[in-house]
C-alpha cells in the first residue's frame, strides 16, 4: 500500500446511493427494516422520509478507505449515525466519503473521516484504524 | 412502552454459527456498491450482530421499526475469512431515557468456531416507544 502519513488529506470518494441499492442492501445484509423501503412507516417514527441504513453509509466509509490504502487490514471502524441519508424515490443522493490522516504509530494509521450528504455531515466522529 | 431496566448486564443467547460464504460476501459486496475481491468488508460482521440485535428484540418483544440505529464501532481481533463460522453473544451494556425513547447500548461479542473473538460490535439502538 501507498504508505500514509500524518496530516496526508485524502482525496474524496463519492457514492451514489439510490431506493434499489437500500433494497440490495437490505437483502445481503439482513435488515428488513421498513424505514429503509416504505415512505409511511419511516413518517410514522419521525424520520423525514425513507432513509438509508446507518450501516450502508458506514459501509461507503469502509469502501473510501479500502481505496484509500489498497485495501490494508483494518482493525477498527465507526460512527455515530447522526444524520439521515434521506434517499429519494427516484435518482438518487451522492454519499461524499473525506478523510485525514491523524496519526501514524505503532504500525497503525488512524484516519479520521468526514462523511457529508448535500453539505450536511451525516455520520459523528467516524474514524478508522488500518494496519500501515 | 419503556425498555426493562434490569436489562443492564444481560447476556442473550448466543445466535446460531453461520458461516461466512463466498455468496454472502459477494452479495454483500455489492450491495455496497463494489465488487468481490476475496475480501470480506469490514462492515460485513453487522450480518451476525443483527442476528444478535434480533435475537434480543425478540425475547424483549421489541419492535424493529421502532429501532433507529444511533452508533456502530466494529474492532477486530483479525480480518474476517470466508469459510469462518460465526456466532455473536450480545450483551446489553448501558440503558438510559432520552426524552421518552430508551437509549441502549449493546455489545455483541463475534466469535468463531474455535471460540476465539474475531470482532467486537458495539451499536448504540435507539428505541421509540410510541404511545404507551
Amino acid at each position: 500500500m501507498t504508505a500514509l502519513q500524518q496530516g496526508d488529506v485524502l482525496e474524496v470518494q463519492t457514492f451514489p446511493v439510490t431506493r434499489a441499492d437500500l433494497v440490495a442492501y437490505a437483502a445481503a445484509s439482513g435488515d428488513p427494516n421498513p424505514i429503509h423501503q416504505d415512505e409511511e412507516v419511516a413518517r410514522s417514527v419521525g424520520l423525514p422520509g425513507v432513509i438509508a441504513h446507518g450501516m450502508l453509509t458506514l459501509a461507503l466509509a469502509g469502501r473510501a478507505v479500502a481505496a484509500w490504502t489498497d485495501g490494508a487490514e483494518v482493525v477498527e471502524l465507526g460512527a455515530k449515525f447522526t444524520s439521515p441519508v434521506v434517499v429519494p424515490a427516484d435518482g438518487s443522493v451522492e454519499v461524499l466519503v473525506a478523510g485525514t490522516v491523524k496519526s501514524v504509530a505503532d504500525g497503525l494509521a488512524t484516519i479520521a473521516l468526514e462523511v457529508t450528504c448535500e453539505g450536511q455531515k451525516v455520520l459523528g466522529m467516524p474514524k478508522a484504524v488500518v494496519r500501515a | 412502552m419503556p425498555v426493562d431496566d434490569t436489562l443492564v448486564g444481560r447476556e442473550f443467547p448466543p445466535t446460531p454459527a453461520r458461516e461466512v460464504t463466498e455468496e454472502s460476501v459477494r452479495d454483500f459486496a455489492e450491495a455496497i456498491g463494489g465488487a468481490y475481491d476475496g475480501s470480506v468488508p469490514p462492515t460485513w460482521p453487522i450480518v451476525l450482530a443483527f442476528d444478535a440485535m434480533q435475537t434480543f428484540l425478540d425475547a424483549e418483544q421489541l419492535d424493529l421499526f421502532r429501532i433507529i440505529h444511533g452508533e456502530q464501532r466494529f474492532s477486530y481481533e483479525r480480518p474476517v475469512r470466508v469459510g469462518d463460522v460465526l456466532s455473536a453473544t450480545l450483551t446489553v451494556a448501558s440503558l438510559r431515557q432520552i426524552g421518552g425513547a430508551d437509549i441502549i447500548g449493546t455489545t455483541s461479542a463475534i466469535h468463531d468456531a474455535a471460540g476465539e473473538l474475531v470482532c467486537s460490535a458495539k451499536a448504540t439502538l435507539v428505541h421509540s416507544g410510541g404511545a404507551a
